[in-house]
């Protein structure tokens, strides 16, 4: 898509700031955006196995019906700080990770346009989740109301876990605020000369929208979990009727920050989905310009459809309506998506390494998440829905087979060029194959039994589930299994292996394979131009 | 365990792709027991047809591209890239099949939302964790409690067939005619969901919902509480048992009768004293369906969550007594201890309160009776 006019990469290779310091403390006082992203991306990978460990937890409670690991308050502490720790802990660092790593070398700039701030928002992260694993040590346990803290549950009803939840959510929050800022302050300044926005790689485009996202919801987030404190310490009744105020408040609170979350947590992917097909269909993007537009759009429907979590309720029926007919209107500009990348692979010339796998992957099994999300959009179905295993699956799909996979395939993409060597393609292919088949066996049942009346957050079931339970914690295991063979790859790839190229992929096309592999400590300190 | 024949069998199953199962978990929604439920499960058919074949046309594009556009058959990759034609059309394309899917689904709603001219009307409250059900035309009351034995659960002993599906007093409806639910909670928001009938409404504490069913055909229903309540969310089960109109109207008459009686024999029984064995009897059996839930059946509590009774101060002094009496009977704000004195009789709250002061070494050797318990509510009141 854009090209560059001379040459700089070599001169600067292996260059490290003069002033730089080594060890421990290189990495404490760093302000380069490699460092960071760095940080980032390992932060998100020991997250995302803390949390694997307590979705392990739960599948080995759930493998047979009857209680036999753990007692029920103990599963709900899990299933809670499971699902906080792979959003904000896994997915969200792991995407700023990658933003930090990537947006400036895409867009021609030597680094993030404000460093210091960089390297505060990464270091508050550790605390606020040390703070939140703690909680679980308590008397009494850490919270076990949902990640979702529904009140009253969560505040007349909780435990003193929550004033330790509140906190740790205020930091995770301040963390997202400070890096989408600072995305944003990037993007607007620091791009080279000629990169007009509709010049903008995808992947810069959908951050910025995501950044946008996160600087309207995270300080609603705040608010939320503000009120949970004040009604829980401090006598203020926001959430209890008996004090005027109302639960279902909460819900419409937290999901006006929710719905727009869960697109905080897709369209990166998106981004990364169209840098990735291209390149291994050696064939540009179909349809750039209505990408943009469909992922613009999608940021605002998001606004628009919160509501649609809580269809049982008891809202009006007029409410339920609009909520309906919006949710519906997101498949549109979602599957215009989907489309583009199928042209975009219609006539190519396609090869197959480990990004291109996990990138056809998450097309095919991110689309069956929408599929299920259109089902769950119509509201008399979702009554049926609700709150049941096909909502785990659905969600898991757009999570597991989107996010996830989008970042482990971003990953292998990036990877020899951060690095400076290619990965091992057959380890990657068989971590590939792997997880895919154990992802199906873990999430694909789950349908089915939630379509059959399995509620979800429940640590035991009736007996017809059993089978199914089963088979579906097998599948959970080799899941996790299956990440460890990831570990391998990337600690293997970081120590050496056969030399990478600066355009790395035949088909690669962008500002960053242009530099060395691996890039200089800052990546363009003179701008490129683009033509 | 018994269970490992089952076991295996699951394993065995697991080989065959869950062929074996198949007979026991049905892999679809439900179609329930009313005309509604019948038009939710049609809807969700419809659309996941009409997503099937999406994903038909779509995946096989995809995997037409990925068999023959491939760089190993040596093709050279075209440079096309854009068609503001197509673009238009694969996105009127899906706003036509969505209208398509939007005209029955916003029928069916406004046919679950019309509440008006029910026949019959119960009221619906949760708390964590059992349901209380009272029918607005009839006095007849009572909570519906998990009758799954706690050595189930604990694998002490084989699970029986309805396993955690199954509560001492089902709620009973007529069939054939419009059945009202008022759904309301008393403590955290739960949500009472028989999915037969496609009804699954939160039960907000402090408002109150309403939703309906018309269960055409006679037989027991069962559902769960479908919203995160804290601990014991998974053991709130659901039973309607649906009867012909007539076998109802007999139902509610004996249940109005029975209920009438036992508010005359409680006066009655306010007069006769228990034993200490006959208390300590009854009092381990209220106190393990009651109680044990949060302060388990050791009296030990769950630290930081729920207090311990065993060797607390409350139960083991005799200036804690009334105080305890106090609390049994009318809980606690601000805390899960619920106010017990609408849920038990006054002999069952003497019985456990007796319980929980003799049991796990507490040995106050206090008796207390029913009439102690109507003393301190009828002071109470004035």
């Amino acid at each position: 898509m854009s090209t560059v006019t001379h040459d700089h990469d070599t001169a600067h290779h292996g260059e490290h700031h003069h002033h730089a310091p080594s060890g421990l403390k290189r990495w404490l006082y760093t302000t380069n955006h490699k460092d960071i992203g760095t940080l980032y991306l390992l932060f998100a990978l020991t997250m995302f196995f803390i949390g694997g460990a307590m979705a392990m937890v739960i599948r080995a409670e759930l493998f047979q019906p009857g209680l036999q690991l753990v007692q029920a308050d103990f599963f709900n502490q899990m299933t809670t700080v499971h699902g906080l720790i792979m959003v904000f802990g896994a997915v969200m660092p792991a995407f700023t990770g990658l933003a930090n790593w990537l947006i400036p070398m895409m867009i021609g700039a030597p680094d993030m346009a404000l460093p210091r701030m960089n390297n505060w928002s990464f270091w508050i992260l550790p605390f606020a989740f040390a703070i939140l694993l703690a909680s679980l040590f308590m008397e009494g346990g850490g919270p076990g109301f949902g990640w979702t803290f529904y009140a009253p549950l969560s505040t007349k009803y909780s435990g003193d876990s929550t004033a330790l939840f509140v906190f740790s959510v205020h930091i995770m929050g301040i963390s997202s605020i400070m890096g989408a800022i600072n995305v944003i302050v990037t993007i607007f300044n620091l791009r080279a000369p000629g990169m007009t926005w509709m010049k903008m790689p995808l992947f810069v485009w959908t951050w910025l929208i995501t950044a946008f996202l996160l600087i309207a919801v995270m300080p609603v987030l705040a608010g939320t979990v503000t009120m949970v404190l004040t009604d829980k310490y401090f006598g203020t009744s926001f959430f209890d009727a008996a004090g005027g105020g109302d639960p279902v408040l909460f819900q419409h609170i937290f999901w006006f920050f929710g719905h727009p979350e869960v697109y905080i947590m897709i369209l990166p992917a998106f981004g990364i989905i169209s840098s990735i097909v291209p390149t291994f269909a050696r064939k540009p993007l179909f349809g750039y310009a209505s990408m943009v537009y469909a992922t613009s759009s999608i940021a605002l429907l998001s606004f628009l459809v919160w509501a649609h979590h809580m269809f049982t309720t008891g809202m009006p029926v007029f409410a339920e309506l609009f909520f309906m007919y919006c949710t519906m209107l997101i498949a549109v500009p979602t599957g215009v998506k989907v489309f583009n990348w199928v042209a975009t692979m219609w006539k190519g010339a396609m090869t197959f390494e480990v990004p291109m796998m996990f990138a056809l992957a998450f097309i095919v099994l991110f689309t069956i998440g929408g599929f299920s999300g259109l089902m769950l959009a119509i509201t008399p179905a979702d009554f049926q829905y609700h709150d049941t295993y096909f909502v785990v699956a659905h969600f898991h799909y757009v999570l597991v087979t989107g996010a996830i996979f989008s970042i482990i395939a971003a990953a292998y993409y990036w990877l020899p060029k951060w690095t400076g060597h290619m990965y091992d393609e057959t380890l990657g292919q068989w971590h590939f194959w792997c997880s895919l088949i154990s992802v199906n066996m873990l999430f694909f049942p789950m349908h089915f039994v939630g379509l059959a009346g399995m509620p979800r957050r429940i640590p035991d079931y009736a007996l017809q589930f059993a089978d199914f339970n089963a088979f579906i914690s097998i599948g959970g295991f080799a899941f996790g299994l299956s990440q460890l063979l990831f570990v391998w790859v990337l600690v293997k790839c970081i120590k050496g292996g056969e030399k990478a190229t600066d355009q790395v992929w035949e088909g690669a096309e962008g500002l960053e394979w242009t530099l060395s592999s691996p890039p200089p400590y800052h990546s363009f300190t003179t701008p490129p131009e683009v033509k | 365990m018994a269970k490992t024949s089952r076991y295996r069998c699951s394993l065995l199953s697991l080989l065959f792709v869950e062929m074996a199962s198949a007979a026991e978990m049905p892999l679809n929604m439900t179609q329930g027991a009313t005309d509604i439920s019948q038009q939710v499960y049609d809807l969700h058919m419809t659309i996941f047809y009409i997503c099937c074949a999406i994903g038909l046309v779509v995946f096989g594009a995809m995997f037409w591209a990925i068999l023959h556009h491939r760089k190993a058959k040596g093709v050279q990759p075209a440079q096309f890239h854009e068609s503001t034609r197509v673009e238009i059309l694969w996105t009127a394309i899906p706003v036509f099949i969505l209208i398509i899917m939007a005209i029955p689904a916003t029928k069916t709603l406004i046919a679950m939302e019309d509440t008006t001219d029910a026949e019959v009307t119960v009221l619906v409250t949760g708390s964590q964790w059992k349901w209380h059900y009272k029918y607005l035309d009839y006095p007849v009351e009572y909570y519906s409690l998990l009758a799954t034995p706690q050595k189930q659960i604990n694998n002490k002993i084989a699970k029986g067939e309805n396993y955690l599906l199954e509560v001492d007093r089902p709620l009973v409806i007529p069939t054939g005619k419009k059945v009202r639910f008022l759904t309301t909670s008393d403590d955290v928001i739960h949500s009472w969901w028989v999915p037969a009938f496609a009804v699954k409404k939160d039960a907000n504490p402090g408002f109150i919902n309403e939703s309906w069913a018309k269960v055409n055909v006679p037989g027991v229903y069962r559902g769960q509480c479908a919203e995160l309540c804290g601990k014991d969310h998974g053991f709130m089960p659901v039973v309607v048992v649906a009867k012909e109109p007539a076998d109802f109207e007999a139902w509610i008459k004996e249940q109005a009768d029975i209920q009438a009686k036992a508010k005359a024999a409680e006066q009655e029984l306010l007069a006769m004293n228990m034993s200490m064995d006959e208390a300590m009897a009854l009092g381990e059996k209220t106190y393990l369906g009651y109680c044990a839930a949060c302060h388990q059946a050791g009296g030990g509590g769950l630290p930081g969550a729920f207090p311990a009774l065993k060797g607390s101060k409350m139960a083991t002094t005799a200036e804690g007594k009334a105080a305890h009496i106090d609390i049994v009977l009318n809980g606690k704000a601000g805390t899960a201890m619920q106010a017990f004195g609408k849920q038990l009789t006054m002999q069952e709250i003497a019985a456990v309160i007796t319980y929980e002061r003799n049991a796990w070494d507490n040995n106050t050797g206090d008796l207390i009776q029913a009439a102690d318990i109507h003393a301190a509510k009828t002071g109470k009141k004035e």
